[in-house]
């Protein structure tokens, strides 16, 4: 037999003798009835920041306040111009200078602040990673209540890759004191447009 | 209602005014409560030690002294703990069953079966905090413990508040373990000897005077720390202040 | 030969002792991260009956693990994963060596993982000469520290801000007076940046496996593990097989009760899911079981497979936040470590259950309501049965067992001094040598009367009285 016969004939020689039935899961009753204003509490919990630009052309330029002139900036949405195309990026290492990155997310979590990413918003998934900064594009209304209904909307089965992401990079490794910018970006500002 | 008292080893030797005043307090209700001569040890020293062996007999003679009884009660939470909930050195024929489901924890019996509503007698002036030991609120649930999220209960405290004079202060870590655990206490000296005197500090934080608790071996334990330490903490078993005495 | 026996008190008693910062630091920060939990737990009213939901689900699918680890393989191969099933340690960290080997890759970046931890993979793959990354600022600390992590989710959190300055200064040159962590957490991205840049692979461990679609959910606040699993092109990840959960929809539990119990916060910052490999890189799964299986089938501690890992219970105890996750001498510290460690040696590990008081509290705030406690007071009975205790332990008992058991021997004087002694030895005397109880503490003084002697004469007098006319 090989590891893989072993190990599923050790799996089932061992199983308990009593079955346990899935349980029933019930519907749970709603504690945030107003999505927008709880989602913008929870980025601030999470050690992100929040906009509300009119419009594209508005979230454009507050781009440029932001984060200024000489930066790198790098985007996977078409709303929003940067200076490095991330379409011609060959290898992941190519961002490693990246100073901002700028991702659409399709929806965002009111109950705790999180947007979704996936593979094909990311284009390249190093771009949420090693990006100094972080820019998130969310539709205000693309807001579900909860992490049930988050995990109804999402499709795993058709991306590789995808991230719920709670504000900027974290730790609390030392000394227990917070300290944002561990590994991942320094800070994370959703535009809500 | 036939009832037994159950006073266990280190509460005949070493405080016995705990178990005067239990008796006392019983006799209060109109319970008419009969005392085994024979009883010694539940058993719960050596089953903690997972000493099955050594814990047969005594649970076997625990059994022989408290047959028969509607209400076994002892101030004791851990070892009426060990009774309710362990007890399983010894085969659980109906007769070993009965006195498990039968034996209580003073306070829970006090509380759930005579319904207590007021303690006219009690009085007791000081400003004093309430340990309800682990074995009392995680395992009994004679309390809500913390960790668990629901409604608030706390049938010691509820006990104590008809007390007249009693001013209850509360703690900043109200059901923290405070390291006897048994034989703990003396394999584990160390960790056992900082758990008792953070829970000192956390008292003289408050302010409290007098500490309160339904288990005396916790606070043979504190009280131990706060006397080599040379705290001036005093330290008494819930039944005493619920009777008026003897103090 | 046997492994030397791992004494959690003498540790405990040594971490206590080195000076009045270390525990009093560790004890708080782990007290808040338990206050947290409260506060976080509490906003949430449906808390306890999600636990009772997660718990259920766990318990479903380890009844059900060999359909489940099927649908699991079958998905993750479908979506273009590589798997690999390892028995023990030493298969898992083979088959990362050849994948290693094959692409002639020579440095990792790996991500916080239990299961390779209890694997020592990192050992294995330095002796072959492979540079390994801890990524995880807190595993890294410890690593630089030649250390094992203390704490599943915080693994310095033994350690000072002044014990890591030290530690940086000589790894990587900062100030060793500069204990602000803001600057060291600053220095150490600089480093591992350019060490995520260079690695062959990334490795990460996973927190979840979903049966329906062959997606592993890591969960981290750092983003660490997404770095090492989006710029090399190779991520192996590292599976045990209890971590299966049947459904997607199942996360939505798990996640609301993992970051809440561990830490107190509403999720971690990053919760990934990889459903295959990323465009242009490669997937490999190592299913490992490492005594897994074997626990399955122990009737009295299978429950204990249903761990999230998040260290509520470590947080919660009051023994293990006086003692320091190191006193455990294994991978697994705390309450879920005592229950889990004896699985890999019960004599080595034989004394874990007793650095405990019971006081159940772990399994009140486990969010998959693993019986903790219960389980303790077992491996207790385990060991006594086995003969692993001291003899001088199992002497005491041997006669408090004798005493108790004969009313006249227990009774046989009626005297105070000889019931003192009689029931003494098990707690307070039962060392006489070291006499630890008098240490920190003084002893009870014994009554005048027991109650015995005072119930017998108050009867005798109430007889009296009811005699006179």
């Amino acid at each position: 037999m090989n590891p893989r016969e072993q190990i599923f004939d050790a799996v089932r020689n061992h199983l308990p003798a009593e079955k346990i039935d899935y349980p029933q899961i019930p519907v749970f009753q709603k504690t945030i009835t107003e999505l927008l204003p709880a989602f913008e509490e929870r980025l601030l919990e999470a050690g992100a920041t929040f906009f509300l630009p009119a419009d594209l052309k508005e979230a454009q330029q507050l781009l440029v306040q932001q984060h200024g002139g000489g930066s790198v900036i790098c985007s996977a949405t078409p709303d929003i111009k940067g200076n490095r195309d991330i379409r011609k990026v060959k290898n992941p290492h190519e961002l490693a200078d990246v100073d901002v990155g700028v991702i659409r997310a399709s929806f965002g979590v009111a109950e705790n602040g999180m947007v979704w990413l996936t593979e094909e918003d990311l284009v390249v998934n190093a771009l949420g990673f090693l990006s100094q900064h972080l820019v998130i594009l969310l539709k205000p209304t693309a807001l579900v209540a909860d992490m049930y209904d988050a995990y109804v909307k999402v499709s795993l089965e058709d991306t590789a890759y995808g991230c719920f992401m709670m504000g900027p990079s974290a730790t609390a490794d030392i000394g227990a004191v917070l300290v944002h910018g561990a590994q991942g970006a320094r800070s994370l500002s959703v535009y809500l447009v | 209602m036939k009832v037994a008292l159950f006073i266990p080893c280190y509460i005949d030797a070493i405080y016995p005014e705990a178990g005067i005043a239990t008796y006392e307090l019983l006799q209060r209700f109109g319970v008419t409560v009969e005392y085994p001569p024979n009883q010694t040890c539940c058993g719960q020293p050596m089953a903690n030690e997972g000493d099955q062996g050594n814990s047969a007999a005594a649970e076997k003679l625990f059994v022989q002294n408290f047959s028969g009884y509607d209400y076994i009660v002892g101030p004791a939470g851990s070892c009426v703990k060990h009774v309710k909930q362990h007890f399983d050195a010894i085969p659980q024929t109906d007769e070993v069953k009965a006195v498990r489901a039968n034996t209580w924890e003073l306070v829970e019996f006090l509380h759930d079966v005579l319904r207590v509503d007021a303690l006219p007698w009690a009085y007791f002036r000081y400003k004093a905090t309430l340990h309800n030991s682990c074995s009392s609120i995680r395992g009994l649930g004679i309390a809500q413990p913390s960790e668990l999220m629901g409604p608030y209960f706390n049938k010691s405290e509820h006990l104590l508040r008809m007390v007249e004079g009693l001013e209850l202060v509360p703690m900043d870590r109200p059901d923290e373990c405070c390291g006897f655990g048994g034989t703990f206490c003396v394999t584990d000296e160390a960790v056992s000897a900082k758990m008792g005197l953070d829970k000192i500090d956390d008292y003289i934080r408050n302010e409290a005077e007098f500490i309160i608790s339904p288990d005396m071996s916790c606070l043979m334990h504190q009280q131990g720390i706060a006397r080599k330490a040379g705290i001036d903490l005093k330290f008494i078993h819930i039944a005493q202040v619920l009777n008026g005495g003897p103090f | 030969m046997a492994a030397k026996r791992v004494d959690p008190a003498a540790n405990a008693a040594a971490f206590l002792d080195q000076d009045d910062i270390h525990e009093p630091a560790h004890d708080q920060n782990l007290w808040a991260a338990r206050m947290k939990r409260d506060a976080a737990a509490k906003a949430i009213p449906e808390w306890e009956e999600l636990r009772n939901i997660a718990s259920q689900i766990k318990e479903h699918t380890l009844t059900h693990l060999d359909q489940y680890l099927e649908q699991f393989e079958a998905n993750a191969t479908k979506r273009g994963a590589k798997i690999y099933w390892a028995r023990d340690a030493a298969e898992h960290n083979q088959h990362v060596w050849n994948i290693l080997n094959e692409r002639k890759i020579s440095s990792i970046i790996k991500s916080k993982s239990m299961l390779q931890e209890e694997c020592g993979m990192t050992q294995f793959l330095e002796t072959r000469g492979i540079t390994v990354t801890e990524s995880d600022l807190g595993e890294r600390i410890q690593q630089l520290d030649n250390q094992p992590p203390s704490h599943i989710v915080m693994p310095a959190i033994h350690k000072t801000p002044a014990d890591i300055a030290k530690i940086f200064s000589k790894a990587i040159g900062t100030d060793p007076d500069n204990t602000d962590p803001h600057y060291l957490n600053e220095a150490m991205r600089e480093d591992a940046r350019k060490r995520f840049l260079q690695a062959g692979a990334g490795m990460t461990g996973a927190n979840f496996a979903i049966a329906e679609t062959g997606t592993f959910v890591v969960c981290t606040n750092e983003g660490n593990a997404d770095i090492g699993a989006a710029v090399p092109r190779v991520h192996i990840a590292s599976i045990g097989i209890e971590k299966i959960l049947p459904k997607v929809t199942d996360l939505g539990i798990f996640i609301r009760l993992l970051s809440r119990s561990a830490l107190g916060t509403l999720a971690t910052q990053y919760t990934s899911h990889f459903s295959g490999p990323r465009k242009g890189g490669e997937l490999h799964i190592i299913i490992t079981d490492n005594g897994r299986s074997k626990r399955l089938g122990m009737d009295d501690f299978w429950h204990s497979l249903k761990c999230i890992r998040c260290g509520a219970c470590m947080n919660t105890c009051p023994v293990y936040r006086r003692s320091g996750g190191l006193s455990y001498g294994a991978t697994y510290s705390g309450p879920i470590g005592i229950i889990l460690d004896p699985t890999f040696d019960e004599s080595k590990y034989s004394e874990l259950p007793y650095h405990s008081t019971l006081c159940g509290s772990c399994t009140d705030v486990c969010p998959v309501k693993i019986d903790i406690s219960d389980q303790i007071l077992r491996w207790r009975k385990v060991m006594a049965e086995k003969k692993y205790l001291p003899i001088s332990r199992r002497l005491a008992f041997t006669a408090a067992g004798r005493i108790f058991e004969r009313p006249t021997l227990f009774h046989g004087v009626e005297t105070v001094a000889s019931a003192a002694l009689k029931i003494t030895p098990h707690f307070l005397l039962y060392n006489r040598a070291l006499n630890p109880w008098g240490r920190h503490r003084e002893l009870p003084h014994f009554a005048k009367q027991t109650f015995r002697e005072w119930f017998m004469q108050y009867k005798l007098k109430n007889q009296e009285d009811k005699q006179q006319p």
